[in-house]
């Protein structure tokens, strides 16, 4: 079958690309447009690391495919720093050492974004229930549900 | 003379003994020695055994120095994940 | 032989070590930049894919891949033709024992496939659709055999026998027909009748352990590249990229030298990325095609064919007098293997009763094979699986005797001067530490209520060290770039840098910390053994103390005085007998080192020895839904000794990423195989981990109980956080039930027919 056109937003920017119809946006953003920073854990929605938000919903990457994202927003973790200044999300998960291997810190992030954006002030149990769906095999989750939860106290009082 | 403790499979090569004095400066000397004391014994030594020299581990470490009052432990390497 | 201990740092000295620094590479993991196993794209570069068994046991009888070849866009098909057989050996290869016999059966299946995803021939293709479908056009002829799954059923006289010439070792005489036992192993220790004669009770049970994968997120990934004359690029993540290169190497019949490894950042490991899959067989793709060709594996096949641990038979024995003296301790260990034997039964049964001070102790442990993927290392390998058993155990014989777990344990524990149970007497250990801080935690006083149950359980593991270099190279403007060769898997490259900031008194940020390829330093042994911020640790203390010679020769020939006279300090060197000579500090010699005799350059290679034990003690607390058989951990806390913690923070972090793979395994991690030998849950969904909903936070209580063979007291802590949470959780099970369980995982179900049993006899 033929490449489809499609033309899109990633991270603020227009983007086009070609692709086939079984490429996923995971594939679309890894192999099209070289964007690694979301990661491929199981490709089956299971693990959060190709997590990316689509018009501002948190979705796994692998689960859209790339036809379908034709005329949409999509934001990934190459977005979330603003020039030199990083989200504060990334600085308190630095500063709490919510990462070890880092490969699920993408997705931890792009996930703990969207979760702040709708709730500035989650609870723990909130926090804990949201990011369920992005795996962590180093930490025990510990560090990252006290990272979020800093990062929101930080981004309230701000 | 070090006292080397065998035990498990090495104790089976050595005919049985568990406890053996061996004149030896170093951890090759060592195997050395307990290779000509134990023929059997010889192609064992070198490679997939630790040596505790008094409690202190070594892993290929052929000039490890071994005192004359030293108790000498032969166990299998340890690798870790 | 390197004896660094005479000019140790006390800790009051230390202006970097134990402080909470950002970690070097956090920008790149936090942004995306960091570039895992998957992420590297070369020009030219093509897809290689895998053809699995389907089968859990097949004679493969021929291989056709003619209509592969033929398919356009396909450059390269491979099958274990491409591959020379190598001897049934056991060979040193970079300090593990390897039977490259089996190694290359492993990686490519010759006369037999041994399991489900077995991998039978690879083909590289232009594209990953060209390349699937090429598979497809594979033809295998198989002859399916009976297989075989359970570790027991594997040692009966009528099984399926997986290796023909597979003869028990260790046991005499000689067995007169092979079987699926691949060696006996036995540790004893004065007279286990007559402690049992001395004992006023005695505790014996059974326990079951399943096969547990290591988890990693990032699934293995690795991009060859091999030229026209034999020259080859290797990016794969790996614990350990000098491994990865004895073993290619001698896979694809390569000189070491010709072929240059490049660790990616590794996306976690625990043990299962200290063998080869892919890295092979890409590299023998690459060599047919001279293209590059880069290999990830899918979800399913890291199930289906890498790690996990070994499932095992755990038989307990344990006698105590009535005052809890533990008077006797016997345990018999059967080890799954998996495919080819080496399981870790030796380390199990050495850990088995290290924790305790045991006059009379006899373990005895088998390796067995079954069709299954091969097991691989699992963070402190064989030590949870035999000390679950053991923890279990000593928490009934303190029921039994009416005595606080932690008061049982402490009568028994092994201190400095204990004879452990394998052999040799312990140094400074601090299992006794662990456990009084266990006792006085406030988690331990907290009242329980109904369905509730509080588990107690402590853990041993070795620790290792070996052949580890480091390079500190010295800037022209004074900043310092430290090679390491380990691969930085949770945060490593911090503490090595705060290690070398220590000890040349400069400020961390003039340090930049990377992991140097296969071509940057000498051998490096692997990342594992808890082995990193020891080994690499103090080659970087050692490194940096080569340079501080070099420093002070160079300041003493710019000021004309002796070499004594030279002190550094503070990251300046002084003229001791001449206060009035300006100090000069690393930038002022750096900016000078051309003229005063060339590049400075800290280098050590050592075979790093004296790596100390570190014990943990773990407190949990559950609530069992009598309902639904369901456990939820309320609480958990997990004390252990460090040694001395150079990022406290990374070394939390390995606590409670330990306790949390512990949990997995206690309550939920398990393969389910069909009656075919078919894994019936290779993805995350069905193969359960333990997500953020699953827990509670986990406290951590770092005890220092300083290792005397370093210079700045590092034990590594890595491992031993996996080691006590079955039996700490399984404990907690038991008293929150008054059920006492020996099977894991304490999945809803299993536990919710133990209560409904009990309910059905009451």
């Amino acid at each position: 079958m033929a490449k489809q056109h499609v033309s899109t937003t990633v991270n603020g920017e227009p983007v086009e690309f070609l692709c086939a119809p079984e490429q996923t946006l995971l594939d679309v953003l890894r192999d099209e447009l070289h964007l690694t920073g979301s990661k491929e854990g199981c490709a089956t929605g299971d693990c959060g690391a190709c997590s990316v938000t689509l018009d501002g919903r948190l979705v796994c990457s692998c689960l859209v495919l790339g036809a379908e994202v034709g005329g949409r927003k999509i934001e990934t973790i190459e977005g979330m720093a603003k020039g030199d200044e990083l989200h504060p999300l990334q600085k308190k998960f630095i500063e709490h050492a919510a990462l070890q291997c880092g490969i699920c810190t993408p997705g931890v992030l792009i996930a703990a974004k969207s979760l702040l954006e709708r709730n500035p002030d989650p609870s723990e149990t909130e926090v804990r229930y949201w990011l369920a769906g992005n795996l962590c095999r180093c930490t025990g989750y510990d560090k990252i549900v006290r990272a979020v939860m800093d990062a929101a106290a930080d981004m309230r009082s701000a | 003379m070090a006292r080397v403790v065998l035990s498990g499979a090495l104790k089976r090569l050595a005919g049985g003994a568990s406890q053996v004095e061996v004149e030896a400066g170093d951890v090759r000397q060592l195997i050395r020695a307990l290779g000509i004391k134990y023929p059997a014994l010889a192609p064992h030594l070198d490679d997939g055994y630790a040596i505790a020299i008094d409690g202190e581990i070594f892993q290929d470490a052929w000039f490890a120095p071994i005192n004359q009052d030293s108790e000498v432990h032969f166990i299998p390497a340890i690798r870790g994940g | 032989m390197n004896d660094m201990t005479t000019t140790s740092l006390q800790q009051s000295e230390f202006k970097i070590v134990g402080t909470r620094p950002a970690r070097p590479d956090g920008v790149d993991k936090v942004t995306g930049r960091a570039k895992f196993g998957a992420d590297l794209y070369l020009a030219n570069m093509l897809v290689g894919k895998v053809l699995r068994s389907p089968h859990a046991h097949a004679r493969i009888k021929s291989i056709d891949t003619a209509k592969a070849l033929a398919l356009p866009g396909v450059k390269a098909v491979i099958t274990a033709a491409d591959f020379g057989d190598l001897p049934s050996e056991f060979i040193p290869a970079g300090e593990m024992m390897v039977n490259f016999k089996d190694m290359t059966r492993n990686v490519m299946a010759r006369e037999k496939a041994l399991y489900e995803g077995h991998a039978v021939a690879a083909v590289a293709a232009t594209s990953e659709a060209i390349a699937n479908k090429a598979l497809k056009l594979i033809r295998v002829d198989y002859e399916v055999l009976p297989h075989v799954m359970d570790v027991v059923q594997a040692m009966e006289a009528d099984a399926p026998l997986l290796h023909e010439d597979m003869y028990t070792i260790n046991v005499e005489p000689r067995p007169a027909k092979p079987s699926n036992i691949a060696k006996r192993v036995e540790f004893a220790l004065g007279d286990i009748a007559a402690g049992f004669a001395k004992a006023d009770i005695v505790v014996e049970r059974e326990f079951t352990t399943q096969p547990v994968h290591q988890g990693y997120i990032e699934p293995h990934a690795c991009v060859a590249s091999v030229s026209e004359d034999g020259q080859a690029e290797l990016w794969c993540t790996t614990q350990g990229q000098f491994i990865v290169r004895s073993f290619c190497a001698k896979l694809l019949g390569m000189e070491v030298s010709k072929l240059r490894v490049t660790a990616s950042e590794i996306g976690g490991g625990f043990g299962g990325k200290t063998v080869v899959y892919v890295e092979p067989l890409a590299l023998a793709l690459s060599r047919k095609a001279c293209q590059p060709v880069k290999m990830v594996m899918s979800r399913v096949e890291v199930f289906q064919a890498s790690g996990p641990t070994s499932g095992a038979k755990v038989w307990v024995k344990m006698g105590a007098t009535r005052d809890g003296k533990i008077t006797a301790a016997e345990a018999v260990l059967k080890y799954q293997a998996g495919a080819f034997q080496g399981s870790p039964i030796q380390p199990g049964c050495m850990c088995a009763f290290a924790p305790y001070d045991l006059e009379n102790v006899k373990v005895v442990g088998f390796d067995i094979v079954t069709n299954r993927p091969k097991v691989a290392a699992y963070r402190a390998p064989g030590g949870p699986i035999s000390e679950y058993g053991v923890e279990s155990v000593v928490d009934e014989l303190a029921q039994k005797l009416k005595l606080d777990p932690i008061e049982l344990r402490l009568k028994n524990a092994a201190k400095e001067g204990t004879k452990a149970a394998y052999g040799p007497k312990f140094g400074p250990i601090g299992l006794v530490q662990t456990l009084e801080a266990a006792r006085a935690h406030p988690h331990y006083k907290v009242p329980l209520k109904a369905n509730q149950g509080r588990g107690v359980a402590s853990g041993f593991w070795f620790n290792i060290g070996g052949e580890t270099c480091a390079a500190l190279n010295l800037g022209e403007d004074g900043s310092v770039t430290l090679v390491a060769g380990t691969p930085d898997i949770g945060g490593s490259r911090a503490s090595l840098a705060m290690m070398a900031a220590e000890e040349l008194g400069i400020a961390l940020e003039h340090v930049r910390p990377v992991i140097g390829d296969t071509s940057a330093l000498g051998f490096n042994f692997l990342t594992g053994g808890s082995r990193v911020t020891f080994s690499s640790g103090m080659a970087v203390i050692e490194a940096a103390r080569d340079m501080i010679g070099q420093l002070r020769e160079r300041a003493a020939k710019i000021w004309e005085i002796d070499l004594k006279d030279v002190t550094w300090q503070g990251g300046y060197a002084r003229a001791v007998r001449d206060p009035a000579k300006k100090p000069l500090s690393l930038a002022d010699l750096a900016n000078t080192m051309g003229k005063t005799g060339g590049p400075i350059v800290g280098n050590a290679a050592i075979n790093a020895q004296g790596a100390g034990p570190s014990l943990a003690t773990h407190i949990v607390d559950v609530e069992v839904d009598p309902e639904t058989g369901k456990t939820t951990v309320l609480r958990y806390t997990a004390i252990q000794d460090a040694g001395r913690a150079i990022h406290p923070s990374y070394v939390e972090g390995q606590m409670q990423g330990g306790a949390a793979q512990g949990i997995g395994w206690a309550l939920n991690e398990e393969y389910i195989y069909d009656a075919k030998g078919h894994l019936a849950n290779p993805g995350f969904l069905d193969y359960r981990i333990p997500v953020c909903s699953d827990l509670p936070m986990i406290d951590t209580v770092i005890v220092e109980v300083p290792n005397p063979r370093h210079p700045y007291g590092v034990r590594g802590v890595g491992e031993t956080p996996i080691v006590p949470p079955m039996a700490a959780v399984s404990n907690a099970v038991s008293n929150a039930t008054g059920i006492r369980f020996t099977e894991l995982p304490l999945s809803p179900p299993r536990v919710l027919k133990a209560i409904e049993a009990k309910g059905a006899s009451a």
